[in-house]
């Protein structure tokens, strides 16, 4: 038995699951603001001519510029303009636009999917502009826009792990600061990878279900 | 917005050579992993299709691995994690077999994606007329694929010209690395970063031109093929 091996104690695998939690923590508010924002984002594109053109840079740019970039230039412009919201807020915000500007992708191309005769047959029922789209072309936009959200959802899950770079200690970070700590680079890695797989593979499980249930 | 903070450009403009450099690191660290993860995944498709455990078991392994961990820990296991059982990498080779493992994971999946769209039967069909099964892949299959994946690996190298970025992490030189370390000398964090965020911009926006014209040049019949 190496001497190191006694460092890695129980209180290491606990930092680590602290980290993850954290990971998470930061995942679902980054998620839920994209999210939404997504969603209204999707819809001005698809609607709006005028809300596509001034939106397509926004688009353009989120996702042709490293995240890594783009959370370290957004924190030093809060930084510079006296605002100092901690790397979690940064973080959110960030990673939250991120996954907006993913997210409003594939909401479109769901919209986009619903073929003219529905929405059509839909207004000819009698149904309002409105009542048509919220009871017949969201859904069977949302059921075609689905797995490709959860693809961004598992993107920008495994992305949370780059505001480590702002100073926010998520799953990553903590595995680095208890190699330090142990110098068990290879245990406490794998550790760390085998969560954010099982995070991962288990969102991707319910996925399936939920979408074995819609059809 | 930005208050009474004075911008400074000079030092950004002076580090202009380096930021190029960084760049060309970016770019070849980008194309080389891209070209060697496709081949590797060509392999790793064909071998997750084969339905030999043998095979399909460590061909399934990398790609859900590849795929459900993020690049950045993909990194960190080989530039941390592989030095406590094998001698340590640099950082330059752990970027580059990180991200040669993460593009051939993602690679495979596109790939697979264009095998399903292809029947069986031509295979088969080249089979019976006598050619021999790496020649039935090299001259009939392949053919077919290249028009399915094109555009889906044309996105695949983006993300892999964005990945390289991750190379900072582990203190490499490539154009976020050398951004980061020239920031951290002058403390100009916003002027370099947001020259090295256009910088990346035009390089996207580059691959991507040259992704649509090499469309018209290599796959010409393509869009016609679907019609008929």
């Amino acid at each position: 038995m190496s001497p190191y091996f006694v460092e890695l104690g129980p209180q290491s695998l606990w930092y680590l699951l602290e980290g993850a939690g954290r990971t998470l923590w930061l995942g679902i508010w980054a998620i839920a603001l994209g999210t939404i924002l997504g969603i209204l984002l999707g819809c001005i594109r698809t609607y709006s001519r005028v809300g596509a053109i001034l939106l397509a840079p926004l688009i353009d740019i989120t996702r042709s510029v490293p995240l890594i970039i783009q959370i370290v230039l957004i924190n030093s412009a809060l930084g510079i303009s006296g605002f100092f919201w901690g790397p979690f807020v940064v973080g959110v915000l960030v990673l939250g636009v991120y996954t907006a500007s993913y997210t409003s992708e594939v909401v479109r191309s769901g919209l986009q999917a619903v073929p003219d005769v529905t929405k059509r047959a839909g207004r000819a029922l009698g149904l309002t502009g409105l009542q048509n789209f919220v009871f017949i072309i969201a859904p069977i936009a949302g059921r075609i826009a689905f797995p490709g959200w959860i693809n961004v959802v598992l993107g920008s899950l495994k992305d949370t792990s780059l505001v480590a770079v702002i100073g926010y200690v998520e799953l990553l970070r903590a595995s680095q600061i208890v190699i330090t700590q142990t110098q068990e680079a290879l245990i406490v890695l794998a550790v760390a990878g085998g969560i954010y797989f099982v995070m991962c593979f288990a969102i991707s499980a319910v996925a399936k279900r939920v979408e074995t249930m819609q059809r | 917005m930005f208050g009474s903070y004075t911008f400074d450009w000079t030092p950004v403009w002076n580090a202009a050579p380096e930021l190029l450099y960084g760049a060309y690191v970016s770019l070849q660290i980008a194309v080389l992993t891209f070209l060697l993860g496709s081949a590797i995944a060509f392999f790793l498709a064909l071998a997750k299709n084969s339905g030999r455990a043998i095979l399909s078991v460590p061909a399934n392994a990398w790609i859900e691995v590849s795929r459900n961990t993020p690049c950045l820990f993909q990194i960190y296991m080989l530039y941390f994690g592989l030095g406590a059982i094998a001698p340590s990498l640099d950082s330059y080779s752990s970027v580059f077999l990180a991200i040669t493992f993460n593009n051939a994971g993602y690679m495979a999946e596109i790939i697979r994606g264009g095998l399903k769209a292809i029947p069986p039967t031509q295979t088969r069909a080249a089979r019976g007329l006598g050619l021999t099964a790496p020649r039935a892949y090299l001259f009939v299959i392949v053919p077919q694929l290249i028009p399915v994946i094109y555009f889906p690996s044309v996105n695949q190298f983006i993300w892999s010209l964005l990945n390289t970025s991750l190379g900072m992490i582990v203190g490499l030189n490539e154009l976020t690395g050398v951004t980061y370390s020239l920031q951290s000398i002058t403390f100009r964090t916003f002027e370099f970063f947001i020259v090295t965020a256009a910088l990346y911009y035009v390089m996207v926006k580059i691959v991507t031109a040259l992704g649509a014209w090499g469309s018209r040049v290599l796959l010409p019949n393509a869009t016609k093929g679907e019609r008929r």
